[in-house]
């Protein structure tokens, strides 16, 4: 399927299903990150249960050095 | 004992994050601050680069309570939308409003910052907006219910110091929640004079990270804090515009 990730169109294998697996396969899983699919955002335990599908918006960020 | 909402600190030192040449460095810098809360930004992750550095896992963030600000958002709406990002992490529910209303000076939108404070008050935030130097804005804000209010020293990495004591001392008069004085900081003695004036608190970044010796210099800001603050409760003397002398005038063996 395709995904718009961070306003990057990107094909996904198709073995990827959940938020989960999307941040797994980017080898993130250890990391801060926090995720919003279709202007939906997250909270970490809705990462498993929130399948991806065709055309979705998804926006991953983190935090960055700032004042 | 500075409060801001349910959180009790020991320190009036708040530290920014941004802009230090490295890891090893900020991570001394911080530690030689004695901060209890550090800000960050939010931002996208790059998904084509697997080795982003990890500033939380070098930084150790555990040990720190996280206040995310805003900077980026131009508009109420899009502060509203970083803060809640920056909550869905689970590690913090503080947020530092900044909705910047011009890029050359970087100076607040007031209109936004006070929109953006009301709907993050109502979704259960612990609100800090920047402010700039406005005694008006700063009392709206604060009847807002927001848990601190963060004036501008002067613009954003200016280094400037403190432009407009007065306003910053009517402010502090007014408040009866805790005024941190917010950007534009440049040397320890700017952060002293806040803190002279009777602010609560000091929010620097750029002092630090850009200094020649960050590690040093964030030492001094924490003395520096300390300082001022000691100056302030203990009461600084009436100017005179003559001297007064310290020695005793009786008992002088002239001849």
């Amino acid at each position: 399927m395709t995904l718009t990730i961070n306003g990057v169109e990107k094909e996904i294998a198709d073995t990827i299903l959940t938020v989960e697996d999307l941040i797994h396969f980017f080898d993130w899983g250890h990391r801060v990150v926090i995720v919003e699919v279709n202007q939906t955002i997250l909270t970490k335990d809705q990462h498993g249960s929130t399948t991806l599908r065709n055309g979705d918006q998804v926006e991953i960020v983190s935090f960055v050095g700032g004042g | 004992m500075l409060k801001i909402g349910k959180y009790q600190l020991e320190s009036r030192l708040l530290l920014g994050t941004g802009k230090f040449q490295d890891f090893t460095t900020q991570k001394k810098a911080v530690e030689a601050s004695g901060t209890e809360i550090l800000t960050f930004a939010v931002r996208r992750m790059n998904i084509f680069e697997q080795n982003q550095p990890d500033l939380l896992a070098e930084l150790d963030v555990h040990q720190y309570k996280l206040l995310p600000n805003t900077a980026g958002a131009s508009t109420a709406e899009e502060a509203v939308r970083i803060a809640k990002l920056a909550k869905a992490s689970g590690l913090c529910d503080m947020v530092k409003v900044e909705v910047i209303g011009c890029p050359k000076t970087l100076l607040p939108d007031p209109v936004e910052t006070l929109k953006a404070s009301e709907a993050l008050l109502a979704e259960g935030f612990i609100v800090l907006p920047y402010t700039s130097d406005d005694v008006v804005l700063a009392r709206r804000l604060e009847e807002l219910g927001v848990h601190a209010i963060m004036p501008a020293a002067s613009p954003i990495g200016s280094g400037q110091g403190i432009i407009n004591p007065l306003n910053l001392s009517l402010i502090i008069e007014q408040a009866s929640i805790p005024v941190i004085v917010d950007a534009g900081i440049g040397t320890a003695s700017d952060a002293t004079r806040a803190m002279e004036l009777g602010a609560d608190g000091v929010l620097l970044n750029s002092a630090v990270s850009g200094a020649n010796d960050p590690i040093k210099m964030a030492k001094a800001m924490r003395l520096a804090i300390e300082s001022g603050r000691y100056s302030y409760e203990a009461g600084r003397i009436a100017k005179k515009r003559y001297a007064s002398a310290s020695s005793p005038i009786e008992g002088m063996s002239t001849v």
